[in-house]
């Protein structure tokens, strides 16, 4: 298990460098003026000057990429200020180390992420448990037509429209705000209900219909059918047998959803205004903040990887016949 | 018994005469198995009807006789109120604006929808001229040339596909359009959508490449290719006659769910304020407005809200029944 860790975390770091390359060449070479992206929105020539002192943008950009590089493991030094280690960059337009605005996001983004993981995976696991035992019948087809209509569904259209209809017309549900857990437990969960919902509807589908077709595989496979010839229950097979050989798609796809949604949920965290990462890229998108930019890709593609060694674990973990060699 | 018989038959009827086969080509085939599924024959009238909207866009506004960027509220009296919205109920809704005023601008939402639709759909449609284009280079070259151009290109795909695309897509635009443009000036509309199709493109062709290049491999030594080889066909040819034509069923099948995504990715660029800009046209720029204004005005949201819903619900199904005409063996 740990020589498995250790040989995927290498990889793993092979590919967030090999990616961290491509961002920055892409980042740092096809603008005509990479400074004048990290300078803000309102940038005087002075600011502008000592941004491209600073990044030293007239040097070649594998020189500025090795910069970058050194820093993240030895910190730099800003005309602007100081960035320890581990510096992803600084932030000319909030005049701090790009890391810990990153780290100051990442309680929101992970809450949504966690809190919308949970409701979107029991209710779409449940919905289609309940289509794969009722494979073919009425209650199966309205399922699939459920789905069908939920994942054709965007964040941008249903949460406004939850937002008018259920929390400022009918005043059901809490407006959404962010509180921190350990603040207050009750506040957090009641800012956060809407958008775990908001984001369940468009997620949920997804897992309804992969549960369904891979339970519906796995009720035909011999080992359930040896089960069933043994004389268990129904319910025994479904729920020891079968069920549990369905887990993995599901939990591959878990994974490539939580890691895609620890880099920032942007569509949903924009329109409820939370304070996570996706927003944080948007803004600084709209107020040309590069070196922030380059941080957040940075840490969403970090997230990415660890959630797919993550998965690979639990893979072993479902399934013994998987080996990690 | 088995020749032409004498009588002339209806083609459709042909099948079920007794002892009469018919040479049928798969593409053939294909479409009469597709006219049978009848919720595929709906959905793809939808979405053709959604294509003529767009492409008819001028015609209709022409007929209509308004266009999306007259600011008939302003000019006109009586038709905003001192908050600049709609005087009248349900956002303005009457025989002269069919879907209504835009608060604040009021400008005509019935001509901005189907402009918007046909921006939207325009970015759609290049987007996924591009990424099969591109996917069928690069499938194909890696399939059939092998060894380390295949190892390459396969590691290149890796790549591309570890990236974090939602948030590539936003955070690439600007680094495009300061590609074009220096960032303190104003960025055109025409770059503004160049850009959105260039990264929705950069990351949009992996997934079918790789199918291609998978397809291509297990056709490459197959008889037909290597009769083609030994009779002296360059490898241009056999990539052409032989192998494309056997290509066409994943590329058709991929662009029904390539296209659709890229839709809704571009209109999330668009809500999110960093895709299409005021004052062009746009699905998704109308989501960004109606997220300011939905508190006083649900109906403004309601039209492309409602029209958005429908094309991707019909294009999904479209490309359900396109899978199952391709494929009778496969399940759904």
């Amino acid at each position: 298990m740990i020589r498995f860790l250790l040989r995927r975390v290498l990889g793993a770091t092979v590919i967030l460098l090999v990616i961290s390359a491509v961002t920055f060449l892409l980042f740092y070479s096809i603008p005509r003026d990479p400074a004048r992206l990290a300078c803000g929105k309102t940038c005087d020539p002075e600011s502008l000057a000592m941004i491209r002192a600073s990044l030293g943008v007239d040097r070649p950009v594998p020189v500025q990429y090795w910069e970058y590089l050194v820093g993240i493991f030895a910190g730099r030094d800003f005309a602007a200020g100081p960035c320890p280690a581990p510096c992803l960059g600084y932030s000319f337009r909030d005049q701090s180390p790009v890391l810990e605005t990153i780290l100051d996001r990442v309680p929101t983004t992970a809450s949504l992420a966690l809190g919308g993981a949970v409701v979107f995976l029991t209710v779409g696991l449940a919905l289609g448990m309940i289509a794969a035992r009722n494979q073919g019948n009425l209650v199966d087809k309205g399922l699939s037509s459920l789905s069908l209509v939920m994942s054709s569904m965007q964040i941008y259209l249903v949460g406004p429209l939850v937002l008018a209809v259920f929390v400022y017309h009918l005043q059901l549900l809490p407006s959404p705000r962010y509180v921190d857990l350990t603040e207050d437990p009750v506040g957090w969960f009641k800012g956060l209900l809407v958008p775990w919902l908001v984001m369940s509807i468009i997620f949920t589908a997804a897992y309804t219909r992969m549960a369904r077709s891979t339970l519906v595989e796995q009720l035909r496979e011999d080992h359930v059918r040896t089960a069933r010839a043994k004389g268990m229950s129904g319910r025994t097979v479904f729920f020891r047998h079968a069920w549990r050989g369905s887990l993995i798609p599901i939990v591959t796809i878990l994974g490539v959803d939580l890691g895609s949604l620890f880099g920032g949920a942007m569509v949903t965290e924009f329109t409820f205004a939370l304070p996570g990462l996706g927003r944080l890229a948007v803004n600084s998108v709209t107020q040309t903040d590069l070196p922030m930019l380059m941080g957040v890709m940075l840490f969403a593609a970090a997230m990415i990887i660890a959630f797919n060694i993550l998965v690979d674990a639990v893979y072993a973990w479902i399934d013994p016949r998987i080996r990690l060699s | 018994m088995t020749e032409t018989t004498s009588a002339p038959v209806d083609s459709a009827a042909a099948g079920s005469t007794a002892g009469e086969v018919a040479g049928r080509s798969p593409g053939q085939l294909m479409w009469r198995r597709f006219r049978r599924d009848r919720s595929g024959v709906v959905a793809a009238c939808v979405v053709l009807f959604f294509f003529a909207v767009a492409l008819f866009a001028p015609v209709i506004s022409r007929l209509y006789g308004k266009d999306p960027y007259t600011r008939y509220g302003h000019e006109r009296e009586g038709l905003l109120n001192e908050f600049e919205y709609p005087v009248k109920p349900n956002g303005g809704i009457d025989g002269e604006f069919w879907f209504g005023l835009e608060p604040g601008q009021g400008r005509d939402v019935f001509t901005q929808l189907i402009f918007g639709i046909r921006t939207s759909l325009g970015i759609a449609v290049a987007v996924t001229v591009l990424a099969v284009l591109t996917a069928i280079v690069i499938g194909v070259s890696a399939g059939y040339l092998g060894g380390k151009a295949d190892y390459l290109l396969n590691r290149l795909i890796d790549l591309l596909m570890a990236f974090p695309n939602q948030l590539f897509f936003v955070a690439f635009m600007p680094i495009v359009a300061a590609l074009f443009v220096d960032p303190a000036e104003e960025t055109p509309a025409y770059i503004r959508v160049v850009s959105v199709i260039l990264v929705l493109w950069f990351l949009g062709w992996m997934t079918l490449a790789r199918i291609l290049r998978g397809v291509t491999l297990s056709l490459r030594d197959r008889e037909f290719v290597e009769a083609a080889k030994v009779s002296g066909a360059s490898p241009w040819w056999i990539i052409r006659r032989e192998l494309l034509p056997n290509l066409v069923t994943p590329i058709l099948v991929q662009a029904t769910i390539m296209l659709p995504t890229f839709v809704t990715t571009a209109a999330a660029l668009s809500f999110l304020g960093v895709g299409i800009m005021e004052p062009t046209p746009d699905w998704g720029r109308m989501f960004a407005r109606g997220a300011e204004v939905y508190q006083s005005d649900l109906t403004y949201m309601f039209f492309p809200a409602g029209a958005m819903v429908i094309f991707i619900v019909a294009f999904n199904l479209l490309g359900d029944s396109v899978r199952d005409a391709f494929d009778p063996r496969g399940q759904r």
